[in-house]
């Protein structure tokens, strides 16, 4: 309820500063509401959408597979933390831009590199993150599937997923929000669909209304994934938890 | 048909256990232990804390690769184990936990005795964090027979539990040693205990640890009254005494 009311506070604020600018460069909540159905109805707004998203989910899913066994790795063994270290060092310091540069450069500027310049710029972070999470692994737990002879499936289902499900939901957490961002900015320099594209082509127009419009609605978008998918998931994976009375 | 012959006890030898110590230096832990223990029978090691008995154990399990000398478990190898902690993965239910320790391609078996003896009945769907110390342990032991073992470790099982608990569970903990027949190591420091669930006691020195006394008791266990633990345990202690100044002299 507090959150509703804070938005619709914040809501006012812009309508009431949109009315007093009166400027073609800060439209109102209402312009952008239009915007937005009269894009939706003309089908623009899903298609776009569905592009960026469509690379969202397969740059999230390259990065967090690759990143998943890189960190369980470097986690559990230490001859493989030493080698691989500097180059996390390098991947973790690459500038998003760069590595956009990169991929499309000896790429070419297709969708291939698109995806991959994404995963590479997310991939360091999970890696970190699970790491992490591997080296925090109960050894005595490990013990113990020995001891009862648990298959090796059982075992990851069982004993190493359900330690390392706080590491996998932080790292897809901050993971979702770092990679719509990237992705817009690919889409930006060389894609010819997405929001990111749009963005592109409205800001050379200073068409506020809009990049408003679409920024608006794909952060909405985000925010029903986080309410309804990460969560819940989350609220599963933890229902073994007491709760804080 | 597995028989009571010489191909089903329990054999252990460790001619040396070394771990390094924090700041580098290697450490003697056991020397020279061997033991012997009839299949189906119930022995206890029984030693001062610190003195290596959990390493012991660890080696007897498999766990620990890193010495020198031989294990030859009895029966087939099938383990059942209980820790000193429980060990129990809490994002999972009492029954999942117990479950999981079935042997493969057994996974549907029927617990509702196990379950029924050690009086887990209503807590099978609570998550290890809900549990009491007592219903922990409990949960642990029933683990260890859901693998149906020809080999049972017991680490230390009744520590921090209150007497009357304790008490119970050692009870339930005869009853189903008698039924499985299970070759059980039993590690304590205490003698009372030991002397009342045995068939069979070894005694360790300190480090560098080996056996020092060795002693089997007139059967039948479990039900030994107070006056005869008592002065089984007299005889043990003088016995151990003397066995350890001896083995100062020398």
């Amino acid at each position: 309820m507090t959150r509703i009311y804070s938005l619709a506070v914040l809501m006012a604020v812009w309508a009431v500063i949109a009315a007093l600018v009166q400027s073609r460069l800060l439209p109102g909540p209402l312009t952008v509401g239009a915007t937005i159905l009269a894009e939706v109805r003309s089908g623009e707004l899903p298609y776009q959408m569905a592009c960026t998203l469509a690379r969202v989910i397969c740059s999230f899913a390259i990065a967090m597979v690759l990143g998943i066994i890189a960190g369980y790795a470097m986690g559990r063994s230490k001859t493989a933390d030493r080698y691989a270290d500097p180059w996390l060092i390098v991947l973790i310091n690459m500038p998003a831009l760069v590595t956009i540069i990169f991929t499309y450069v000896w790429i070419g500027l297709n969708e291939t590199a698109a995806i991959l310049a994404v995963a590479v710029n997310k991939l360091p972070n999970v890696i970190v993150v699970i790491r992490e999470g591997a080296r925090a692994l109960d050894p005595e737990l490990d013990e113990m599937a020995k001891a009862f002879k648990f298959t090796w499936f059982s075992r990851i289902r069982h004993v190493t997923v359900p330690q390392l499900v706080p590491y996998l939901a932080a790292c897809s957490r901050s993971g979702l929000s770092i990679v719509w961002k990237i992705v817009l900015v690919v889409e930006l320099l060389g894609r010819p669909n997405g929001v990111g594209f749009v963005l592109g082509s409205a800001f050379s127009l200073f068409d506020m209304t809009q990049i408003l419009s679409y920024a608006i609605s794909f952060i909405v978008l985000m925010l029903v994934v986080e309410g309804y998918l990460v969560q819940p998931l989350e609220r599963r994976a933890n229902r073994w938890r007491r709760r804080p009375a | 048909m597995q028989t009571a012959g010489d191909a089903a006890l329990l054999e252990l030898c460790i001619d040396s256990k070394v771990y390094q110590s924090a700041d580098g230096t290697p450490v003697e832990v056991v020397r020279g232990l061997k033991l012997r223990l009839e299949a189906g029978s119930f022995g206890a090691l029984i030693g001062p804390s610190g003195c290596g008995k959990t390493t012991i154990l660890k080696i007897a399990a498999g766990l620990d690769p890193d010495f020198r000398g031989r294990i030859r478990a009895p029966g087939e190898g099938r383990l059942g184990i209980v820790f000193q902690e429980p060990r129990l993965m809490p994002w999972r239910t009492v029954e999942q936990n117990i479950r999981l320790a079935l042997p493969a391609g057994d996974t549907s078996a029927d617990l509702t005795e196990l379950i029924g003896v050690l009086g887990l009945g209503s807590h099978l769907a609570r998550y290890p964090g809900e549990l009491s110390l007592g219903l922990a342990r409990r949960t642990a032991i029933a683990r260890a027979f859901a693998a149906r073992p020809d080999f049972l470790l017991l680490d230390e099982p009744f520590v921090s539990l209150d007497e009357a608990v304790a008490a119970r569970l050692r009870d339930e903990l005869v009853a189903l040693t008698r039924r499985t027949k299970a070759t059980t190591l039993f590690v304590t420091h205490d003698l009372d205990v030991a002397i009342q669930l045995s068939d069979r006691l070894f005694f360790l020195s300190d480090r560098p640890t080996r056996i020092i006394v060795e002693k089997s008791l007139p059967p039948p266990r479990g039900v030994r009254s107070r006056d005869v633990v008592a002065s089984i345990g007299d005889e043990m202690r003088q016995l151990v005494s003397r066995a350890t100044a001896l083995s100062a002299d020398g």
